[in-house]
């Protein structure tokens, strides 16, 4: 548990002091500033799409840190020492998991309220968002800390991080820009249990994954 | 608890070529092993062997105590300053700042605790890497050229830390091409497989 803890400080550290609560913030405001610009000044259009929208800078900012998540330890032995003190792999994904999800998740969830100002949402449309968001980021942080681990041995492994994510992510955006419409009840529950399988199974794929790179 | 290492006609396969085979050695407290031989034998491999970052090809190791290894990586956050940074693992072995500034003090190191870690030279940055595993309070040390950048009196007080942990009843293994005096140390010499 200490290890877990000293773990997860020290990811959130990094995020924060390299930027990484910044970066994937400021992508997701820009997304949102420039889709209006894309479409034209049409309230109607902009409520309507605007939440689908939202759902994908949320998908697209996750990516953004994934190339940091993983492969920095692992070339720089924090990963080897980690296993010569017998910390187990699954342990080390699920803090670093939990660490992506508070460095982004919840930054996230508070850049939508100026997003959605700039999108013309309505007040009903926004809480569908925040809710959808609860319940998503877990899954899209589990994927990213996966995804990462899968691919920290290759070279230029973040440019097929985002090939190997997004497709795996479908389930995620399906349900959760569906959250937003009439039957949103149904698509939150389903949207809450693809997160909640993806992070149950995300830290024995990615320990696997860190094994993997030590050979 | 007393530490132990025992390795029994221990064999390693890397990319389908063997490094070694056959080796033995018994190290009990206070023990220390020293590998010498030409680079790609496997000296690296046998102490990753050891470490358990590498899988067992034939043959045994067995080990009672904590490892501690320093390799080529230093495993310290670079922006982070030098006592901070091997704080981390200090709160982690569960040995605490006292640890810290005592290996710093052993490594003559202690003007540069406040220093970002990417600031310091390559000898630095090499005595800080075996101030993580001064700190570590682990029994075992596995050093894989703990010389290497470091000048002559640098060297001096590496060997007085070797020693002070074998002292104490800690067993070292050391893998070095440089000429290093430790007392009474088992060598081997490994040598390239056919």
């Amino acid at each position: 548990m200490k290890a877990f803890l000293a773990i997860l400080r020290r990811d959130l550290r990094l995020s924060l002091g390299s930027g990484g609560i910044g970066l994937p913030v400021v992508f997701f405001l820009l997304v949102a500033t420039l889709y209006p610009f894309a479409v034209g000044p049409d309230g109607a259009l902009l409520a309507r799409t605007g939440g689908g929208v939202l759902w994908v800078a949320a998908l697209l900012a996750a990516l953004l840190p994934v190339d940091r998540l993983i492969a920095p330890d692992a070339e720089a032995g924090v990963l080897d020492q980690y296993a010569v003190r017998g910390m187990g792999e699954e342990m080390i994904s699920a803090a670093k998991i939990t660490a992506h999800w508070i460095g982004f998740g919840p930054p996230l969830m508070l850049a939508a309220l100026p997003a959605s100002a700039m999108l013309r949402l309505d007040v009903e449309t926004l809480a569908a968002v925040e809710l959808g968001l609860l319940c998503g980021t877990p899954g899209l942080a589990a994927l990213g800390v996966m995804v990462a681990s899968l691919t920290a041995g290759l070279r230029r492994g973040g440019a097929l991080a985002g090939l190997l994510m997004l497709p795996l992510a479908i389930p995620l955006i399906i349900f959760g820009a569906g959250s937003i419409g009439d039957f949103g009840g149904g698509a939150v529950r389903f949207l809450a249990a693809s997160s909640l399988f993806l992070v149950a199974v995300a830290p024995f794929a990615a320990g696997a994954g860190i094994r993997a790179l030590r050979e | 608890m007393t530490a132990s290492l025992t390795l029994s006609t221990l064999a390693c396969v890397r990319g389908g070529r063997v490094l070694f085979k056959g080796l033995n050695a018994a190290l009990g407290p206070g023990e220390a092993l020293l590998l010498t031989g030409p680079n790609g034998v496997g000296k690296s491999s046998l102490l990753r062997l050891i470490a358990g970052l590498l899988p067992v090809f034939a043959g045994e190791v067995h080990c009672t105590g904590r490892l501690a290894l320093s390799d080529e990586n230093p495993a310290l956050d670079p922006r982070l300053p030098l006592a901070k940074a091997l704080g981390y693992w200090a709160n982690i072995d569960g040995t605490g700042p006292a640890a810290v500034a005592a290996a710093l003090d052993a490594l003559n190191l202690t003007p540069l605790a406040d220093v970002p870690v990417r600031l310091l030279s390559t000898g630095q940055r090499r005595r800080a890497n075996l101030a993580r595993v001064l700190g570590s309070g682990a029994d075992i040390w596995l050093l894989d050229e703990p010389g290497n950048g470091l000048d002559t009196a640098s060297l001096a007080l590496l060997e007085r830390a070797i020693a002070t942990h074998r002292g104490r009843g800690g067993i070292a293994v050391v893998a070095s091409h440089q000429p290093l005096d430790l007392p009474g140390a088992q060598a081997r010499a490994l040598e390239a497989a056919e």
